[in-house]
């Protein structure tokens, strides 16, 4: 799997939308990516890109894109 | 001031005459927003014969007795853009109060929140163990008091384990893993006044058990109210539960549903710390004139963060006492204060009283 394929499939399972949902979506944006999500999203992402985010960075990351330039901080390339 | 340069500020960093300048502009501006916005509000302050124009002096903001929030759905946002609603437990046998939460307030809390847990804690997140029952989070539309507690402080967590089980004994197997998983690191441990006491500091002591977490932090909140009818100090909850958690700090903060975010945290000189986000006014029961440095009264708490409902100014039932301002030892700018215990129902009405629909 690409990193892509990864990223989308750590949105898929957690937020149970559909890929044609992905571009725009936001943190609150939808019920389902509120803050438990959000935790959730954050610690399934950490371990499967092995890293460790900030909490500045985790409170930043408040889009699907917004969350790839935050990953590329960390040395992931989306 | 947008949202994100407000929440952009640092927690701590205004001198007296600076954050009345910034909370003369910024109340009134929140005042006439939720004026135009929502229905109730306006009707309220209209009966009050409050001008729609002009600044704020802080002390002379309309306040909402918390229990306004009780009685009234006071939303300034169309109800399809109200994200979560937050319900206040309130006092035993009462309506919970309903807050209205869009995104943008809930982000602005959810940043205040790190800016003002994050100078007393530091910006590494924590193995988080949550003192409290994982049930509390059950329903994600609605969440309690408790439940938004523990969420806002799981963005400090690295790793999550909640210490009680649904029937609220202690998970002696599940918090065990935990522990040895992160035996000597520091770590986060957050709950609910009471519920630390009763679950987990006397069902440590009962057990004759200690644990051992030092360098490890306590962050508690919600109240003396039921520890004080079981006879228990601040001093003695501190002390004891150091002692049976074996953690480095205990922290006490003050806070409420009504004004999420913006919590008031206790420094290491035992003293709640108002930041940039809010601000209290101690009144006299009676006249609510404001009371001098060291006079107890009534609480009143202003948050510069609600957006999307009218709780900018609210006036507690809860009794305080103002301590300085600008002078802790401690040295974070901003007033301290102490809470003291709870108002006689009666006396707080606030504008409630004139409130004729």
């Amino acid at each position: 799997m690409t990193n892509l394929e990864k990223y989308d499939k750590l949105f898929l399972d957690a937020f149970r939308v559909v890929p044609d949902e992905l571009p725009g979506l936001k943190y609150r944006g939808i019920q389902a990516w509120d803050s438990v999500g959000h935790m959730d999203l954050m610690s399934a992402m950490e371990e499967t890109f092995e890293i460790r985010v900030s909490t500045p960075d985790l409170l930043d990351f408040s889009s699907y894109e917004k969350g790839k330039e935050i990953l590329a901080k960390y040395g992931v390339e989306i | 001031m947008t949202g994100e340069e407000l929440t952009g500020l640092a927690p701590y960093s205004l001198p007296r005459e600076e954050k009345r300048a910034l909370y003369r502009r910024e109340l009134a501006a929140l005042t006439r927003r939720h004026r135009e916005r929502c229905p109730e509000y306006r009707r309220l302050l209209d009966a009050l014969g409050i001008a729609a124009e002009g600044e704020l002096e802080p002390e002379d903001a309309p306040m909402l007795p918390v229990s306004l929030f009780k009685e009234l759905e006071l939303r300034s946002v169309p109800r399809e853009e109200v994200f979560k609603t937050l319900a206040s437990s309130g006092t035993t046998g009462q309506k919970p109060s309903k807050i209205f939460l869009d995104g943008e307030t809930a982000s602005m809390q959810q940043r205040a929140l790190y800016q003002i847990v994050s100078d007393f804690i530091g910006e590494k997140r924590l193995p988080f163990l949550v003192l409290d029952s994982r049930n509390v989070l059950r329903d994600r539309a609605m969440f309690s008091a408790r439940g938004a507690g523990i969420l806002g402080f799981s963005m400090f967590a690295s790793k999550t384990c909640y210490a009680l089980d649904d029937g609220m004994g202690l998970d002696w197997d599940g918090m065990r893993d935990f522990l040895a998983a992160h035996r000597g690191e520091r770590l986060l441990l957050f709950g609910f006044t009471y519920l630390v006491w009763k679950h987990v500091v006397r069902a440590l002591e009962e057990r004759g058990e200690r644990l051992d977490l030092s360098g490890s932090v306590l962050i508690h909140g919600g109240g003396w109210k039921k520890l004080a009818g079981e006879a228990v100090s601040r001093e003695e909850f501190k002390e004891r539960a150091r002692r049976a958690l074996g953690v480095e700090a205990v922290l006490d903060y003050y806070g409420m549903a009504e004004q999420t975010g913006g919590v008031y945290m206790e420094c290491p000189c035992g003293h709640l710390h108002a930041s940039v986000w809010s601000d209290v006014i101690i009144r006299r029961p009676g006249d609510y004139g404001v009371c001098a440095v060291g006079e107890p009264g009534v609480i009143e708490s202003l948050s510069l963060l609600p957006r999307s409902y009218p709780g900018h100014a609210v006036l507690t039932e809860d009794v305080g006492v103002l301590l300085g301002e600008d002078g802790c030892p401690c040295g974070r700018l901003g007033k301290y204060f102490a809470v003291t215990g709870r108002a006689p129902r009666a006396e707080v009405r606030g504008c409630s009283d004139t409130y004729g629909g």
